[in-house]
């Protein structure tokens, strides 16, 4: 063998609210009531998962002027109910999704480190950024930050956390009862920061959580997101679940370690997985088809075909051919909330192969949304699925998958019960827990104190 | 009956307990009984709401602030002899929701200078982990420390007019300002909270259409200090409107009280205090054309208890000593046997309380105390329940669950010709404190 077997990490992302997850199906349960979060991490622990992640969006999307009301809408505030999960597993990760534009981080460093210690060293942060005035009219500071700013302020908003989990060396509670004296130290929880976006100082109250920090994640694709990751991420939750992008996405970002220092090991890339399982690979791959339908109704498809268009398309029937009138260019003005509407960078060529493909294939406007879209990452047999995950591992595409079922809160159950046992078999997944904390399901190292009072951010050699 | 009518001898008296660190006294940790080692682990917090449920209590508060403890109001004192380090309250309450099933859970947040948005949805998502058991508690930050923690505004240094006592009116106006915008919050809080009707998820598989949007609501609040678009990205909770609450001890916190909370924590030290303060916050109830609302006012309580007499006065005796200078705390300190506590809550209930929240001097010697031995006692006088009667904190508070404001205007508009898209009942935002979302607007327009 020339070289060991690498381990396939496994996490559970909570369906989320857009059209991946189907609703209309007998078996959906609830995407609010805390019983569905509980039996989702339920499963994750009893496969023996590293995690459980939850996104984040802080205002609903909003198509036309009105709310978009196809897909599954509203979520539960993410720090609460993954302290509210804590309760129900003993070694599940868990991961949150939190903005760093609509949060101040004295506030965010105290409900991390307290998730922390509540979870008993389980809590992971995923920090992302935002920019548009839209989400920023639910905050006192509304939409402030230009778009070139995301990022040193995700930066500085990241280093300055560290520095107040640093700002607790961890040895400073004594709490001696007969001699009186419960803290060591007077200076606990000093800080003193000044930048570009926080000037603040003062006194830390939550001392050092188990972890040391929170697990780091980073989630953005752009050049400033892929250093910001090399830099200051423990984890990437990246979107190349092909073998091929997959590797190409591992080997540049890991490429940007060397100059923080960090050996490839320091950073995982997990990539977001969707999966449909079969008795036989043929079975799966029906069901598969099933699933992009229930996926893409009538109305979802022409609402998918407005995001390309920029204009309302509702008298169209999903079922007849492709508009013939052209995309309106400019400023979007149609769905607002949304991440996707900027992946068309060139509206009329889109338009236009969508046009001709719809025409060569004789697809309706459904057929070429459900055609076009996201195919389910793996399809096949338990043994299929398992077999071409830790392929990908070792074939450096990923070091892992944060798998996104498609049904809530029952999604996950069949992988657990069918593919983690062959993995187990395969000698690539564990039958046990390796430790307590999250960083210890991850292989990452405890963060010392020795950059206590620093910058939080690597140098770059 | 709401409480401000009930009669002083048939109605329950309602009783929580104020959970801080190790307990109120701060010399509490150094107690036979305390565990100041596991304070930061979650055992700890689930060991103590436990024993508060077995005692059928209504709810508990967790404390909470944005700065080190300090016995100075103010400022940090650098002490090192007293508890100092706390976790997030809603993070504690939300890990023990799972593990109780009767009790409320009633965690303090500070709104000076935090996100009603953040807040709304979080006391949301903690009632639906509860199952309808959540609770607020709101504060205010007037402490300089805390605000450069923040750093986006100063606070001036207000000597002692928070607690009520006249001191230079611009630091009385400044506090004022503070429970205003507090004011606001709340009120941005509870909208969000309405902003989605209870039956806004319709999962009509026909139209494609998982909610009806008809029935979600922008908030559109604009107020002095924030204004806040909404709707919440949490659908309405459980209890449709989780239970407000707030300490005050004085009249701005009393108007605060009065016009936006479900219970008004209050510290008298004798009956006719408490006549007092009833009658201004029921005076504020009425200025704010809230007088039929129910508002439960409940006495904040110090306890020592013990059965042998005299053992309660040494014990606070001895915890002075070690904490070199007698407790005093805002609210009134009482030392002796659960028998002379009940005599003194009834007493106090005939002045006009519908409940008290006791402050354990001690967690570890004053909780099991009230709830083994306070707790029999109310029971064999009538005047406490002996099984939890309702499965949420509004049931055992006897507050009825309220339509959302908006599906009330709605029913109000019922009868006028609703079309989607239409943007007749659009309008500015209602200003600060204009009550029940006057202006709340539809979705669609």
């Amino acid at each position: 063998m020339s070289k060991p077997l690498k381990q396939v990490h496994l996490a559970a992302h909570f369906p989320g609210v857009n059209n991946t997850t189907v609703w209309s199906d007998p078996e959906a349960g609830s995407h609010i009531e805390f019983e569905s979060f509980a039996h989702f991490a339920r499963t994750a622990e009893r496969a023996k998962f590293d995690f459980l992640f939850l996104a984040e969006g802080l205002r609903l999307r909003e198509h036309g002027g009105a709310i978009y009301d196809l897909d599954v809408v509203g979520r539960p505030d993410t720090f609460t109910v993954l302290a509210a999960l804590a309760a129900v597993t003993d070694r599940l990760g868990l991961t949150g999704t939190i903005n760093s534009t609509f949060n101040e981080p004295y506030e965010v460093a105290r409900q991390f480190a307290s998730l922390d210690h509540l979870s008993g060293g389980r809590s992971a942060w995923n920090v992302v950024t935002s920019w548009d005035a839209f989400t920023g009219e639910n905050f006192r500071r509304g939409g402030f930050l230009p778009q070139e700013e995301r990022y040193s302020r995700a930066e500085e908003f990241l280093s300055t956390a560290n520095e107040l989990f640093d700002s607790w060396r961890g040895d400073e509670i004594v709490a001696d009862q007969a001699a009186g004296v419960f803290l060591r130290d007077a200076k606990a929880g000093s800080f003193v920061h000044t930048g570009q976006h926080f000037d603040i100082h003062g006194q830390f109250n939550v001392p050092r959580p188990p972890q040391g920090r929170p697990v780091i994640f980073q989630a953005g694709d752009s050049e400033e997101g892929r250093e910001f990751a090399a830099s200051d991420a423990d984890a990437i939750f990246s979107r190349y679940a092909s073998l091929e992008e997959g590797r190409a996405f591992t080997a540049d970002v890991k490429r940007r370690l060397p100059k923080y220092g960090r050996e490839p090991g320091e950073l995982l890339i997990l990539p977001a997985a969707t999966f449909v399982l079969g008795d036989t690979d043929e079975e799966a791959r029906e069901l598969a088809r099933e699933v992009r339908r229930q996926q893409v109704s009538g109305a979802t498809a022409i609402r998918h075909l407005e995001f390309v268009w920029n204009r309302d398309l509702s008298a169209y029937d999903p079922d007849g051919p492709l508009p013939d009138i052209d995309p309106l260019l400019g400023e979007h003005r149609v769905a607002r909330g949304r991440a996707q509407v900027r992946m068309y960078r060139d509206p009329l060529a889109t338009a236009r192969e969508w046009r001709e493909r719809a025409a060569a294939n004789g697809w309706s406007i459904r057929d070429l949304v459900i055609e076009t879209g996201n195919r389910q990452s793996f399809v096949g047999s338990p043994a299929t699925v398992a077999r071409t995950m830790e392929e990908f591992v070792q074939a450096d595409a990923a070091d892992g998958f944060i798998l996104v079922p498609h049904i809530t809160p029952g999604g996950l159950d069949a992988f657990a019960d069918k593919v983690v046992p062959l993995l187990q078999e395969r000698g690539v997944h564990r039958t046990e827990y390796e430790g307590p904390t999250l960083r210890d399901h991850l292989g990452l190292a405890h963060p010392d104190g020795a950059r206590v009072g620093g910058t939080g951010r690597r140098t770059a050699s | 009956m709401t409480p401000a009518s009930a009669s002083a001898s048939s109605s329950p008296l309602h009783l929580a307990v104020a959970l801080e660190g190790t307990g109120w006294h701060p010399a509490s940790w150094r107690a036979e009984q305390a565990r100041p080692r596991e304070l930061f682990t979650a055992r700890y917090w689930a060991d103590l709401v436990a024993e508060a449920e077995r005692g059928l209590l209504d709810f508990v508060t967790f404390e909470d602030g944005l700065g080190p403890q300090s016995s100075d109001p103010y400022a940090p004192d650098g002490r090192t002899d007293q508890v100092r380090g706390r976790l997030d309250a809603v993070l504690v309450a939300a890990r023990v929701a799972p593990l109780t099933r009767h009790i409320g859970l009633v965690p303090t947040a500070v709104v000076t200078h935090t996100e009603p948005f953040h807040l709304s949805k979080a006391i949301a998502t903690l009632d639906y982990a509860a199952t309808g058991r959540a609770g607020l508690r709101v504060r205010i930050s007037a402490r300089p420390d805390e605000a450069a923690h923040f750093g986006r505004r100063t606070v001036p240094e207000l000597g002692s007019v928070v607690r009520g006592s006249r001191g230079d009116p611009a630091q009385q106006a400044a506090v004022d300002e503070l429970f205003e915008e507090a004011a606001d919050y709340v009120e941005v809080v509870r909208r969000l909270w309405d902003s989605w009707e209870d039956d806004a998820e319709i999962r009509d598989a026909a139209t494609g259409r998982f909610i009806d949007r008809h029935k979600l609501h922008y908030i559109d609040f604009q107020g002095r200090h924030f204004s806040v678009k909404g709707p919440s990205i949490t659908p309405r909770p459980p209890q449709g409107q989780p239970v407000v609450t707030a300490l005050a001890h004085g009249d701005a916190g009393y108007r605060l009280q009065a016009r936006q909370t479900d219970v008004a924590y209050v510290t008298p030290q004798d009956a006719a205090e408490a006549r007092d303060v009833v009658a201004r916050i029921r005076g504020e109830q009425e200025a704010a054309g809230r007088a039929a609302e129910p508002l439960h006012v409940f006495g904040d309580l110090t306890v020592f208890l013990d059965e042998e007499p005299g053992a309660a006065t040494d014990r606070r005796a001895r915890l002075d000593a070690l904490d070199g200078s007698p407790y005093r705390g805002d609210a009134r300190v009482f030392a002796g046997s659960a028998v002379q506590l009940a005599d003194l809550l009834q007493e106090l209930r005939s002045a006009g309380l519908s409940g008290f929240r006791l402050r354990p001097a001690v967690l570890g010697h004053d909780l099991p105390a009230i709830t083994r031995s306070l707790v029999p006692e109310l029971q064999r006088r009538g005047v406490f329940r002996r099984a939890y009667e309702a499965d949420t904190l509004r049931g055992l508070l006897g507050l009825a669950r309220p339509l959302s404001r908006y599906a009330a205007q709605r029913g109000g508009r019922r009868g006028e010709q609703h079309t989607s898209g239409a943007s007749s009942a659009a309008g500015a935002g209602a200003g600060a404190g204009a009550g029940a979302g006057a202006s709340g607007r539809d979705a669609t327009a």
